[in-house]
């Protein structure tokens, strides 16, 4: 399996992308959507908040390989946390978004992490801290070096980005893709097997994903 | 008479039955299916109620003095503190030193409150619900102090303000208003705002939480809530249409592609699946029902518009979205899980709604199967030449001018069908053109807002219900008129004379009449989606019973 998937991935690559899943979680209003939106349309609205779960998608090309991240941007509301749950699940990557005008959502962050590890094992998910909306950061509340602080001591990923500015927001996510490619070449088991069960619901609907 | 009568919208019944005041009430309403529509006999009614009734409304903005005296004093009959009342509600209103002392937030026409029984702020349209506080205590305590008679307070009459007051379990609403507007249609508005409420959260929830602790701040739960609240309301104060009507409005498209499109969305079915709703701008397209899972409950007309209010949010602009929701007229304790998607780069917007929580991928591909669908079709072209007559106002939003009726002096009018195939009263629908010319600005369409739920109000009197109004207002002439076929109302010219009035609405429902299988769904499409493989065969056999 591991060979089957290794070696004819040059080859497979532009048809069948391995498909990641990429959860984006975070307290209301700190730009989850906008940063889905920016990434995948290049576009910045102000948008009402997310209703339950918004689901996107995009092929990444890393390299010669490419990758198709599947994104599940997820409502900070908390009326809408027991469906986004659902969406932990099989998770490859997470992005912990906070506003750096809002201290509370810095530490709702650290609390989204603790769930997610309740949820998932450890090393299994790769988890990126962002530190959204550096476009107001007259009005900064969390320094960098806090972030960066934490998102080491936690062994996480970290940037600041702005999604209003498109600063740093292909970054965020083509880092993810990078280092998801990567461990997934590199490591043994446990990622491979999350690959494996996002291929087997994959190419149904990436067969008709095409077909349109 | 008694169409009149049951026609009823949101005033139903007796004074007395506070719950149950839902607008539609079509089960009542039997006799459909007759055709003739120009009007015949009624034109003796014309010249009488018209006459009767001019000597009493060119007076414009007081409400209509008989009828509110008459509902004050049923309204108040049960419970005796008539005068005691309509003194606090002022002081609360106007001479608190608060920080509602604002002149510009007294100014507004209309407010609304949401409280909860224990007089914790949780929704205000205007101002900050915590610099609220007391004016929401002493709306507490007014409900708290009727009740403690055994009764329950419904409204307060104070010169030109009316207050409306609305339990609905743990919580309490209220609308403070100097419109035009009667008791009963700011109650409708309440039982609207309250139904997108428990549409996010369901009924049993909110109970279970306040049951659970009485001072819960509900706006923790309702975070992002306030902005469709506020959406709502400005919806129903400009495009009043769908709420005076209990109706949901559709975009006109031709009979053929709107029932292939129909047939398509009982094609595509997944696990669960309960209703298919194409849309787009907040109109209706088409939808498509699951045989057993509504077949017993109807959807309710008020329902279908929360969907379809709901859909339309900007939220839902980009990506795929999947969401619990809640319709409160078919079950207020329970949720439906929501996929929500823009088809292509369209404001197409499709609605699947399941009771699977997990179905998303099945929902997802079953939209795919939609899209394609729609694309042999060619459904989009069309859909997107119907956008293209809609003026640039309402952004993308399919409809048609007033010209197409070709009856000048026409401005505007609401008509919703009554006589209808058996099976379609299952989607009330009405119609009505885009606003123009000189309903371009706010206050313009306020006006004919505030004019139409007048007349509205007036056929729908509890007390003194009439069928046909000939009303010569300030800037315009308007005329309403409700029979067992339709319910009307126009909008004319200021200028027209009363034979003149007539030729125009004449010729309008003989438009009508012509058009009617473009303006109106005639055979919403049901589907069966359990037994997988016979599901074709049920499908096949309801397109050909439909046709």
């Amino acid at each position: 399996m591991a060979q089957a998937h290794r070696t004819p991935q040059p080859r497979t690559a532009p048809s069948q992308p391995r498909v990641f899943k990429l959860v984006l979680l975070g307290s209301g209003s700190v730009g989850k959507s906008s940063l889905a939106l920016r990434y995948v349309k290049n576009d910045f609205k102000s948008i009402l908040p997310t209703v339950g779960c918004a689901f996107f998608t995009k092929v990444v090309d890393v390299g010669a390989a490419s990758l198709k991240l599947e994104i599940w941007d997820t409502a900070g509301q908390e009326k809408y946390h027991s469906i986004c749950h659902l969406y932990f699940r099989g998770a490859n990557a997470a992005l912990l978004v906070y506003d750096i005008t809002r201290k509370d959502s810095f530490l709702k962050a650290q609390q989204w992490l603790k769930d997610l590890e309740e949820e998932l094992h450890p090393g299994e998910v790769l988890v990126m801290l962002v530190g959204n909306k550096t476009d107001l950061s007259q009005e900064r509340e969390v320094t960098f070096q806090e972030g960066k602080e934490f998102a080491d001591s936690q062994k996480l990923l970290f940037m600041e980005t702005s999604a209003k500015l498109n600063h740093q927001v292909s970054e965020v996510f083509n880092t993810m893709a990078q280092e998801l490619l990567q461990r997934d070449d590199r490591e043994g088991q446990a990622p491979r097997g999350d690959a494996a069960v996002a291929l087997n619901e994959g190419p149904a609907r990436q067969a008709k994903c095409c077909a349109h | 008479m008694e169409v009149g009568g049951d026609t009823a919208a949101p005033a139903p019944g007796g004074a007395e039955d506070l719950e149950d005041t839902q607008f539609p009430s079509e089960e009542a309403r039997e006799g459909g299916g007759v055709h003739a529509v120009p009007p015949d006999p009624e034109d003796v009614g014309l010249e009488e109620t018209g006459s009767k009734d001019k000597d009493q409304p060119p007076s414009p903005s007081p409400p209509p003095p008989s009828e509110a005296l008459s509902s004050t004093s049923r309204l108040w009959s049960p419970a005796a503190p008539e005068n005691s009342p309509t003194r606090s509600p002022e002081t609360s209103s106007g001479g608190q030193g608060g920080d509602p002392s604002d002149e510009e937030w007294r100014n507004q026409r209309k407010h609304v409150f949401v409280l909860s029984e224990a007089g914790k702020p949780i929704y205000s349209r205007y101002g900050s619900v915590e610099a609220l506080s007391a004016t929401m205590g002493v709306m507490t305590a007014l409900v708290s102090f009727v009740q403690s008679a055994g009764d329950a307070i419904r409204a307060i009459y104070a010169e030109d303000h009316k207050l409306v007051f609305l339990q609905q379990g743990p919580l309490l609403l209220v609308a403070m208003s100097r419109t035009s507007q009667s008791a009963a249609q700011l109650r409708g508005e309440l039982l609207a705002v309250h139904a997108q409420i428990v549409s996010t959260l369901t009924r049993a929830s909110v109970a279970r939480i306040f049951a659970h602790k009485q001072n819960y701040d509900l706006r923790r739960l309702l975070a992002g809530s306030e902005r469709t609240l506020d959406r709502l309301l400005d919806s129903m104060e400009q495009d009043p249409g769908a709420l005076l009507l209990g109706a949901v409005r559709c975009v006109p498209l031709a009979r053929p592609l709107r029932d292939a499109l129909g047939a398509l969305l009982r094609r595509c079915t997944a696990p669960g699946l309960a209703l298919s709703v194409l849309a787009v701008g907040g109109r209706l397209i088409t939808a498509a029902q699951e045989r057993n899972v509504l077949a017993e409950c109807r959807l309710d007309p008020a329902d279908l518009q929360l969907l379809l209010d709901w859909v339309g949010a900007p939220a839902f602009a980009a990506g795929e979205a999947w969401a619990p929701v809640c319709l409160p007229r078919f079950n207020p304790d329970g949720f439906f899980y929501a996929y929500v998607a823009r088809l292509d780069a369209m404001p197409v917007c499709l609605l699947l709604l399941g009771t699977q929580r997990e179905a998303f991928h099945a929902m997802a591909a079953c939209r795919r199967l939609v899209e394609d669908g729609m694309h042999a079709l060619g459904a989009m072209r069309a859909l997107g030449e119907a956008a293209s007559f809609s003026n640039a106002s309402s952004a993308s939003a399919p409809a048609y001018s007033v010209q197409a009726v070709g009856a000048p002096g026409l401005r505007h009018f609401l008509y919703k069908p009554l006589d209808i195939p058996d099976h379609h009263r299952q989607l009330p629908q009405f119609t009505s053109p885009e606003l123009e010319a000189p309903y371009s600005r706010e206050e313009e369409r306020q006006r004919l807002s505030d004019l139409y739920h007048r007349l509205h109000a007036r056929l729908h009197s509890t007390s003194r219900p009439l069928r046909l109004i000939y009303h010569v207002a300030e800037k315009e002439t308007l005329l309403a008129w409700v029979t067992s076929k339709f319910e009307l109302y126009t909008c004319l010219s200021p200028l027209v004379t009363k034979a003149g009035a007539i030729l125009v609405v004449t010729k309008l429902l003989r438009w009508v009449k012509k058009e009617e299988d473009r303006l109106f769904i005639r055979y919403p499409p049901k589907y069966s989606t359990p037994p997988a493989t016979s599901t074709d065969q049920a499908a096949h056999n309801g397109l050909f019973t439909g046709l």
